[in-house]
């Protein structure tokens, strides 16, 4: 059986490989790529846990034929420290503890940086809608709502 | 082993699906069925027409193209009176991917956007260019030929389409039922009422009988008595692990009420 060729940037890297017929981005990006950051949870777009951004904008990467994403720009939660240097994300997460099992983090901490992106000044109606696709069942989503509220007000700071 | 075929329009897409063949639009239904081994079939058929996804005005109606998804519909000026029921519709990455055209495919208990364009009269067209009722569509999906390109809907006037979604999970949860309903007035009395209910049968389905009993009432409690009443005949819900046919049935009437006289929180 053929296989395609797909290619696209990954967290600003330039990344091409072969994928199988109906392969899946999070396969691909997990076993093709070596990314492990995006989980597989449900399977069916339930859990959210699989949240990447293609363009800026939250998409489920279990639900995405890899193909599909030829060109376009992918970034997960493997890309956002710098090093030693967690995103601000994932401070706060951490300082909030907006983590308990961590299995959900990874879509979360995509979920918010979509929000933050487009709305830097989220009311908390508007962080809670922003990760309504997204399962928690360790921390009853509080800490979690906390720690994107939190981080929006720390970054507004940084840039003001 | 999957094959995907790629097409640069609808038109050669149409030609090449086979009964092995599934569109692929956003890829929420199609890809579920891949991670889950559905053998059901072999092929994946998709289009690169960007058109696909055009909200646009034509003679009087709001065209949605199959591709548009409920982002899009949110995002559109065209559709600002169905940006609410998009809203409804999963959560932020979900209406990122799922097309207005696949949601017409969409099993129970999905397909609250169905249910808003059957309320609304919607005529669906194919890739050959007929067109034809929504209602006629939805009762013969599962057997049709060919692809969707498009729907049209009317623009309906200030208040008189309602939707809501019911749901046991907030913010977001899979429908217990979604009620849309269409109420023109015509001297302060309903005319031509539209009820549609999704996931109280195995499509979007109108509740013909309560709409009769709307014809020429007062939007008021006791205008509204005898279509409550008649709310469930003809529809046919299921059991699943949200809720029995049996309690569907009974909370029908209870909704459509709210939703009538706009009571109640979501």
């Amino acid at each position: 059986m053929a296989k395609t060729p797909v290619r696209f940037t990954l967290n600003g890297s330039e990344t091409a490989l072969f994928v199988d017929g109906g392969a899946n981005l999070l396969d691909t990006l997990r076993r093709g790529v070596g990314d492990l950051s995006p989980k597989y949870g449900c399977g069916q777009g339930t859990c959210g846990t699989c949240t990447v951004l293609i363009d800026g904008e939250p998409h489920l990467s279990c639900l995405t034929l890899a193909e599909t994403v030829e060109g376009r720009s992918i970034e997960t939660t493997g890309g956002l420290s710098n090093g030693a240097d967690l995103h601000p994300l994932q401070r706060v997460f951490m300082e909030n503890f907006g983590a308990q099992c961590g299995y959900c983090t990874p879509g979360m901490l995509m979920a918010a940086k979509a929000l933050l992106a487009k709305n830097p000044n989220p009311s908390r109606e508007e962080v809670v809608e922003a990760i309504s696709g997204n399962i928690c069942r360790c921390t009853g989503y509080e800490p979690i709502i906390d720690a994107i509220l939190a981080t929006a007000g720390q970054m507004r700071g940084r840039v003001a | 082993m999957l094959t995907v075929e790629t097409f640069d329009t609808l038109a050669q897409a149409a030609g090449a699906m086979t009964p092995e063949s599934r569109f692929l639009g956003g890829g929420t239904l199609i890809m579920r069925g891949v991670n889950y081994g559905d053998q059901s079939f072999q092929r994946i058929v998709r289009v690169r027409d960007r058109s696909l996804r055009e909200i646009r005005s034509e003679s009087g109606r709001i065209v949605i193209g199959a591709g548009a998804t409920m982002a899009d519909v949110m995002a559109a000026s065209e559709t600002s009176f169905l940006a609410d029921v998009a809203r409804q519709v999963g959560g932020p990455a979900v209406r990122n991917m799922a097309t207005i055209g696949g949601n017409l495919f969409a099993p129970h208990p999905y397909g609250d956007f169905t249910t808003a364009l059957l309320a609304l009269d919607a005529s669906v067209r194919l890739s050959d260019g007929s067109e034809q009722p929504i209602e006629n569509f939805l009762s013969a999906r599962s057997s049709m030929r060919g692809l969707v390109a498009s729907v049209s809907v009317s623009r309906p006037m200030g208040d008189e389409f309602r939707f809501r979604k019911v749901s046991r999970v907030k913010p977001k949860g899979v429908s217990v039922m979604s009620i849309a309903v269409w109420l023109p007035r015509q001297g302060g009395r309903i005319s031509q009422a539209r009820i549609a209910f999704g996931a109280m049968g195995p499509t979007p389905l109108r509740a013909k009988a309560a709409e009769q009993a709307l014809e020429g009432v007062n939007l008021d409690a006791q205008g509204i008595e005898q279509a409550l009443s008649v709310a469930t005949a003809g529809l046919s819900p299921m059991d699943d692990s949200l809720a029995s046919a049996w309690y569907r049935n009974e909370v029908a009437p209870v909704h459509l009420r709210r939703v009538l006289l706009g009571e109640g929180n979501r």
